[in-house]
């Protein structure tokens, strides 16, 4: 494949997203795409849908009963080489394999109460990897990956819960990347870090969008333009822009988007 | 003004709490020195409880009540411990919103049934079941282990309930989001978060059927002899101390202050080792 030729790894065709009670859809006919090897940013106001249209892309919503979706989520499926409706999953073990696919990193950073070591290999280690030394292998590449190796080396024996709050995000990332995901999607990964943290993080996902493709819930529009390629902008459950970065924040089609780029609300 | 009373008033409360302990303490102690002096530590192994002629001296020691004690707690905690994590694992995990609640009002309503309403109903309704699965006479080791685990898992899947639903949804995803099944995430992120207040569940649940007295009184069969097998009938400490306290004198009566500081020393170990050893060590 060419380089400069896109490759869609997933679409969104007319999704609607409704929680449980609500008596209307929280998105409302969703359209996009997300590229591979580009970093898809989502930004609009609090309440836009945008982290209600990221958590529909590895499913989680079904851990609470009683949503409903409609439409289709497509997903490129290198086995059949073709793009697969991830809305039409039902079994646990095939939600499962799509989260192994498609990884996600929160808000706040989520270590899990066990040593560092262990919060990288558990996800391998539910994958079924036991080998020792193949295991040490893939943590250390893990960690290595998401710029965490110098600084968890020497304590990889130690609880995660010792570290500080950008090691704790760079730990999550490494034991997202650890299961060499297909598409990484997070959730405001830098809203609850200082600037220092925030950097590296940004740094980290510049890198990571090599390997992985990623999506991004972002209320920093400053990060959106940063470190994007693609921008989709929401407001109230619509999709109301959907474009190249540098269009949508220099040239906006819409007179909505401009105004919430350039702060007259939001 | 009224902040200055406010502040006395609660230290007036808390150095309460710990003068009252030293003080229980110093009774008991003090009771049960005549005892001390007469039996030492053979008290702790010695299985005869006879008084004397007239009332006068007597051989007196605590082997049986206190084997019963422990022994009736521990088939207590063995049985009431998983189906108490099992009922909170339920309660927080599995089950649909909607019958959370009503199970939990029931499971409530249980822990505040007085225990004297388990001993009846043990005796009359619980002993002869046993007793016909188990065989001996109804009343027993096995039986009053089996209604204590009763009475102490609605406490303890209360309290391990509670403590389960502060593992933040956001690290439970987390763990769904690289792959985890419902069972891996409660056994690899809720049961290690909520660990401190399991463990505090079970050692309160713990404390509370070591001194547990009606049920158990009810339950046990009051009879010291040494159990050879787990339904044989034996006694307790609180049962002994409950049946015996009123026409105990002198010597007897120090011996069974001397039983009551052993109680409450094994209580406060158990509590104090608990509470150092588990809750005290590093939280990963």
């Amino acid at each position: 494949m060419a380089k400069n030729e896109l490759k869609k790894v997933m679409e969104v065709k007319n999704l609607f997203f409704t929680y449980p009670g609500a008596p209307e859809p929280t998105l409302k006919d969703n359209n996009l795409s997300i590229y591979e090897n580009k970093i898809t940013a989502l930004i609009g106001p609090s309440g836009c849908g945008k982290s209600t249209l990221l958590r529909a892309m590895n499913r989680i919503h079904d851990l609470y009963p009683g949503f409903k979706y409609e439409g289709e989520i497509n997903l490129f499926s290198r086995q059949s080489e073709k793009m697969e409706n991830i809305l039409e999953l039902r079994k646990e073990n095939e939600l499962i394999g799509l989260r192994q696919r498609i990884g996600m990193i929160f808000q706040k950073p989520t270590p899990f109460p066990m040593s560092i070591y262990d919060n990288v290999a558990y996800g391998l280690r539910l994958q079924g990897i036991k080998n020792k030394g193949e295991l040490d292998g893939m943590v250390e590449e893990a960690l290595k990956g998401a710029a965490i190796w110098k600084e968890a080396k020497d304590r990889l024996k130690e609880s995660a819960m010792g570290m500080s709050g950008g090691q704790q995000q760079r730990l999550c990332i490494a034991r997202s990347v650890a299961l060499k995901p297909e598409i990484l999607l997070f959730d405001e990964p830098t809203s609850a870090l200082d600037p220092i943290s925030t950097g590296a993080i940004e740094e980290l996902i510049s890198e990571l969008k090599k390997e992985i493709t990623i999506a991004i819930v972002t209320h920093n529009m400053q990060q959106a333009s940063r470190l994007s390629d693609y921008t989709t902008f929401m407001y109230l459950g619509d999709i109301v822009e959907f474009g190249e970065t540098e269009k949508i924040f220099l040239n906006p089609e819409e007179k909505l988007t401009e105004d919430y780029i350039t702060g007259r609300f939001g | 003004m009224r902040g200055r009373l406010f502040r006395d008033f609660s230290l007036f409360s808390a150095t309460l709490a710990f003068f009252l302990l030293v003080g229980i303490f110093a009774v008991l102690f003090t009771y049960a020195q005549e005892s001390l002096h007469t039996f030492g530590f053979d008290f702790l192994y010695t299985e005869i409880w006879e008084p004397g002629e007239d009332d006068e001296g007597g051989i007196f020691g605590g082997y049986i009540p206190i084997l019963g004690t422990l022994m009736s707690t521990l088939i207590a905690m063995i049985l009431a411990t998983p189906i108490a994590m099992g009922i909170a694992i339920f309660l927080t995990e599995i089950a649909h919103a909607k019958i959370v609640k009503p199970f939990s009002i029931a499971i409530e309503l249980l822990a505040a049934i007085p225990s004297i309403i388990y001993g009846m109903w043990g005796l009359f309704y619980f002993a002869p079941i046993v007793q016909s699965l188990f065989g001996g006479n109804g009343v027993g080791l096995l039986t009053a282990g089996i209604v204590l685990a009763i009475m102490v898992i609605p406490f303890m899947a209360a309290i391990t309930r509670d403590s389960m639903n502060t593992t933040p949804d956001v690290l439970k995803e987390s763990a769904y989001a690289i792959g985890a099944t419902k069972f891996e995430v409660i056994k690899d992120v809720v049961m290690p978060y909520s660990k401190g207040g399991i463990i505090g569940s079970i050692i309160l649940s713990l404390g509370r059927a070591l001194g547990e007295t009606m049920a158990v009184a009810f339950l046990i069969g009051s009879v010291m002899t040494l159990p050879g097998k787990i339904t044989d009938p034996t006694t307790s400490i609180p049962v002994l101390l409950a049946n015996n306290f009123a026409e105990a004198q002198d010597l007897e009566m120090s011996s069974m202050y001397y039983l009551a500081l052993i109680l409450f020393l094994v209580s406060f170990i158990v509590i104090a080792l608990a509470k150092f050893y588990f809750l005290g060590r590093k939280k990963y």
